[in-house]
């Protein structure tokens, strides 16, 4: 696990870094400070830590605020690009925000403030608390960073700092399982990462820059771009865990304590996720064959049967959580071979815009699954399926949080899975490549077999062995974030296919 | 404001939002709840009044709101869904009457009645879709809103139950959405037009059109319970009596029924329907389930059993008519939507009453309960009777234009042997209750007396609803003609179908 002095460090490294975004023009502000706040909050919560839960919360209320403030400057001035220093790009390190990296950025801030204060409820015991909020903070802000950034080695550097963070907050639990657990998540992390670097470094070598945006006007079909394209691919392949690469998923995200499991389902998966997506479609969008992107899509498919197969069968509520993590994640890379196949135009921004739909729904709504699993573990002491009878009668707002997470998960109406499936099926309809919608069609029912099992069992009418009191701090969080999935995307989302629209 | 863009949304507000804060109601709060339940149900009715008035008179009720770019959410009031919607809300007061007396002191009251008003927000907001994408939204909506109501109870039965219910519709829905997609992808955004918009596209196009309204009617097939699709309905009959009684008078059911009037009449058109081949193939699926439904409500002993096997057999009178082209098999059907509405929800009710009263539960049970319970038997009569097809009850109207639309379309010479092969079914199950209610001797003692006979034979939130039900399908039938009867309505809808 990481101690004090070195979180201590890499907070500070990383807060000198945006150091200079503060003092340039007003549009730029937003986007510093939403990464700047994350750094001042995890230092201040380590240097104090008695107030570290109330720093926690605040620094987690003004970085949502400044996250909406980008995505408002997003949509309303088109993308923001900054070059950090006054360094250009090419030497210096860029920073930019399109639509893409706003929604995304406000997902993650939504989710992690909502995480934040849940946990400030969940965790009691104050040696849990110092050694959490440091190391969640800087999660946040290696989220941030990672999503803000428009150059190789930077991305590479916030990787790194993700999976090194993720690992620490996962052990966190400190049982054997979990540090078990947390140690398998470190190596594949570490193996990602390396993976990672070794194609940024054939990048370098062959273009000489790691900018992202000049990288797409020089890169071409060959053996270099290939070779690293390949190699950056499975690295982030692994730490998104798509099938088959997926098996340190489950354990690591079923042991971690609820409020981490949330973020790691949620939010930090999607981010080497958004990666394979950046260097796909944007930077090497010349150089993907059909092939390739039928293998992803492939690779999808079969991560949506077989995800969604085992968290049929899971034992334990928060091990179907996290297998069905894998299997959303399948749906995103199936929408690769449509995109591929889609020749530019509008079919191809609404099926891009689906695939954003679908990643961001899944984003609440697995972090508010993962929440109302919490509540439920911490008031029965297990999370076992087949012991919830009776939860529907003594858990209601809990059950109905899991009920509405399962219809984002099923991709029901009106959640906005549905609209992202709709996209989905309708790409596949459309260039004809019926394999997906059966694969999709057969991953839904699949869903909703295990979603319904849990609330089957709810539904029974044993009584609950003891009768607590539900924590309003703990159970409003699970149910705005269930909501926003089900309700905020699917009946207003139609801004997230305008805000796509926006590009660097 | 303009109104005119409101008014439909207002109509599906006017039971959501109450339903929405009921379930924020603490279990005590008895009083609270049933005024909002009647509040919502009352506005309602007064908006649905405007909306018979306007869309008679040709008004244009459209609410509008864009989802996703190319899919809007639309809910437009015609004459079928203004059919769809009046049925829907008048039965949806009576019941909410009758289950405040049916479920008085029960536990979980705020939950049930909560999804209880979602449902019927989902039904009116299916009823109002205005095209096809809007539709499947709202009958995934009444799936999910519906089983937390068949598992209610909690038992292992009723959450069995609940679950094989879920695995059939939602599997439906799939099939639906799946046809939806395809449809909108070689169609566009298709809205619900009278006389069908498919008709204009190109012959290369048809085989996959024809695989299209495969799907579709598979897909609304599971809720209409067209025999193979049917295993749900028989099980999901462990709900409460309140929740059967709207799920096979109006919610479940019938927007099954109400989706393929929609896909065959306004989204294909029927005539092009027929052009396709596709018609004669609903027509022997309707007639199958009409037969097969009633042959297995014979064997039933358990009432409400052979109550549900009748739902399936009668729902599927709707997609006979649909499947008889001319106005004259239209209006039959369409007609049918209402008439079995309020016929099968009395015999509902009446089955409620005997079990909550008597605690008699099974046909063999009722020897002689016409002397105690005579008000409840009334109405249980005029409902059997009516579904047999004995004028003047509403049921009779009905077949009577089926037939005739039958001889028209010279469909005669399968359509009349299933009609009187059924009826003479309907009787076959139904007439021998009759006698044991009214003329066998009763037992010594009733299985379990709950309600004991007092001025009234059993508390009357349970006595008013079916014989308001049941008067309403004698007038039905008695006032066939009067302007604005269901009968009447439906001549309108089939007139300006079929361009009259």
């Amino acid at each position: 696990m990481l101690d004090g002095a070195r979180i201590a460090r890499l907070a500070l490294d990383l807060g000198a870094q945006p150091g200079g975004a503060l003092l340039q023009a007003s549009r730029d502000l937003a986007r510093g400070l939403a990464r700047r706040l994350g750094c001042a909050g995890a230092l201040a919560a380590l240097l104090l830590p008695r107030l570290a839960t109330a720093v926690a919360v605040g620094t987690a209320l003004a970085t949502s605020a400044s996250a909406a403030a980008l995505l408002h400057a997003v949509a309303t001035q088109g993308a923001l690009h900054y070059e950090l220093g006054g360094w250009s790009a090419g030497l210096g390190i860029a920073l930019r925000a399109d639509g893409l990296s706003a929604l995304l950025l406000m997902m993650t801030a939504l989710v992690v403030l909502a995480a934040s204060i849940y946990a400030s409820a969940y965790f009691k015991a104050p040696a849990e608390r110092s050694r959490f909020w440091p190391l969640w903070l800087l999660l946040w802000t290696a989220l941030n960073a990672l999503l803000l950034s428009g150059d190789l080695f930077n991305l590479y550097v916030t990787l790194e700092l993700l999976g090194l963070s993720a690992v620490a907050l996962a052990a966190l639990g400190g049982k054997r399982a979990a540090v078990a657990a947390a140690l398998r998540y470190l190596l594949v992390g570490l193996l990602g990462s390396m993976m990672f670097l070794a194609g940024v470094s054939l990048i370098y070598a062959g273009y000489g820059t790691l900018d992202m945006a000049q990288l797409a006007h020089m890169a071409t079909a060959g053996p270099t771009a290939w070779t690293a394209l390949t190699l950056m691919t499975t690295g982030l392949l692994l730490k998104t865990a798509l099938f088959p690469l997926h098996f340190w998923l489950p354990p690591a995200h079923a042991s971690a304590p609820a409020p981490v499991s949330a973020v790691l389902s949620a939010l930090v998966v999607k981010a080497a996720f958004y990666l394979v997506l950046r260097l796909w479609l944007d930077v090497f969008a010349g150089v993907v064959t059909p092939a390739a992107a039928n293998l992803l899509g492939a690779l999808g498919a079969a991560a949506v049967l077989w995800g969604s197969w085992q968290a049929l069968q899971a034992e334990r509520l928060k091990l179907l959580a996290a297998y069905s993590t894998v299997a959303q994640l399948g749906y995103l890379f199936m929408f690769f071979p449509l995109l591929q196949a889609l020749p530019a135009g509008a079919a191809r921004d609404l099926a891009a815009g689906g695939l954003v739909m679908l990643a961001l729904t899944h984003g609440f709504a697995k972090a508010g699954l993962f929440l109302a699993i919490g509540i439920i573990q911490q008031r029965s002491g297990h999370d076992s399926i087949r012991q919830l009878d009776g939860t529907a009668q003594r858990l209601p707002a809990t059950t109905f949080a899991i009920a509405l997470a399962g219809v984002a998960l099923v991709g029901l109406p009106p959640s906005g899975a549905f609209l992202g499936k709709w996209q989905l099926l309708a790409g596949a309809v459309a260039t004809g490549q019926w394999i997906w919608v059966i694969v999709t069609a057969i991953g839904s029912l699949l869903a909703m077999a295990y979603i319904f099992r849990i609330i089957g069992h709810a539904f029974g009418h044993q009584s609950y062995p003891n009768l607590p009191v539900t924590i309003a701090r703990e159970e409003w969080p699970a149910l705005l974030l269930v909501a926003v999935a089900v309700l905020g995307l699917g009946l207003a989302g139609a801004p997230v296919w305008q805000l796509l629209e926006v590009r660097v | 404001m303009n109104w005119d863009a409101w008014l439909p949304l207002l109509v599906v507000a006017s039971s959501l939002l109450p339903g929405l804060i009921i379930f924020f109601l603490r279990e005590g709060s008895h009083r609270l709840r049933t005024w909002l339940n009647l509040a919502g149900a009352g506005l309602k009715l007064l908006l649905v009044g405007i909306l018979i008035w306007g869309v008679f008179h040709e008004h244009v009720y459209e609410t509008r709101w864009t989802l996703a770019p190319g899919l809007d959410l639309v809910l437009h009031a015609d004459t079928l869904s203004v059919l769809f919607v009046t049925l829907s809300t008048v039965l949806w007061l009576v019941t909410t009457i009758y289950a405040i007396g049916y479920l008085e002191n029960s536990p979980h009251r705020s939950r049930f009645f909560g999804f209880f008003s979602l449902c019927v927000s989902a039904t009116v907001g299916l009823a109002l879709a205005g095209n096809l994408f809007t539709f499947v939204i709202f009958y995934e909506l009444l799936t999910l809103a519906t089983y937390p109501l068949v598992a209610h109870r909690g038992t292992p039965e009723a959450v069995r139950g609940a679950r094989i219910y879920l695995a059939y519709t939602l599997g439906g829905g799939m099939l639906l959405l799946i046809g939806t997609v395809w449809l909108h992808v070689l169609a566009g955004p298709t809205a619900f037009v009278e006389g069908g918009v498919l008709g204009r596209l190109p012959a290369e196009y048809h085989p996959q059109l024809q695989a299209i309204f495969v799907l579709l009617i598979l897909g609304l097939g599971v809720k209409a319970a067209l025999v193979p699709l049917h295993g749900w309905l028989p099980r999901a009959m462990v709900a409460p009596a309140p929740v059967s009684a709207l799920l096979h008078a109006v919610a479940v059911v019938k927007a099954g029924a109400f989706g393929i009037v929609r896909v065959v009449y306004d989204v294909y058109g029927v005539n092009f329907t027929d052009q396709l081949g596709l018609l004669t193939g609903l027509g022997i699926a309707a007639a199958i389930t009409i037969v097969y439904g009633s042959l297995q409500a014979l064997q039933q002993d358990n009432l409400k059993k052979r109550l549900a096997w009748s739902t399936v057999s009668q729902v599927s009178y709707i997609a006979l008519g649909t499947a008889i082209l001319g106005p004259v098999g239209t209006v039959g059907g369409i007609v049918h939507l209402v008439h079995q509405g309020v016929m099968k929800i009395t015999l509902f009710f009446t089955a409620g009453n005997y079990a909550e009263t008597l605690g008699i539960h099974r046909v063999s049970e009722m020897n002689g309960v016409g002397r105690r319970m005579p008000a409840t038997t009334l109405a249980f009569s005029i409902a059997a009777l009516g579904m047999i097809g004995v004028p003047p009850v509403a049921g009779f109207v009905s077949k009577w234009y089926l037939g005739l639309g039958a001889l028209e379309a010279g469909m005669a010479a399968w359509v009349i042997p299933v009609l009187l092969t059924s009826s003479a079914l309907n009787a076959a199950y139904f007439l021998p209750i009759l006698y044991r209610a009214w003329f066998r001797e009763p037992g010594s003692s009733w299985p379990a007396e709950h309600i004991p006979a007092a001025r009234l034979e059993t508390s009357a939130a349970l006595l008013w609803p079916p014989l308001v039900t049941a008067t309403l399908a004698l007038a039905a039938g008695l006032f066939a003609a009067a302007p604005y009867s269901p009968l009447e309505w439906a001549t309108l809808i089939a007139h300006r179908e079929y361009g009259l």
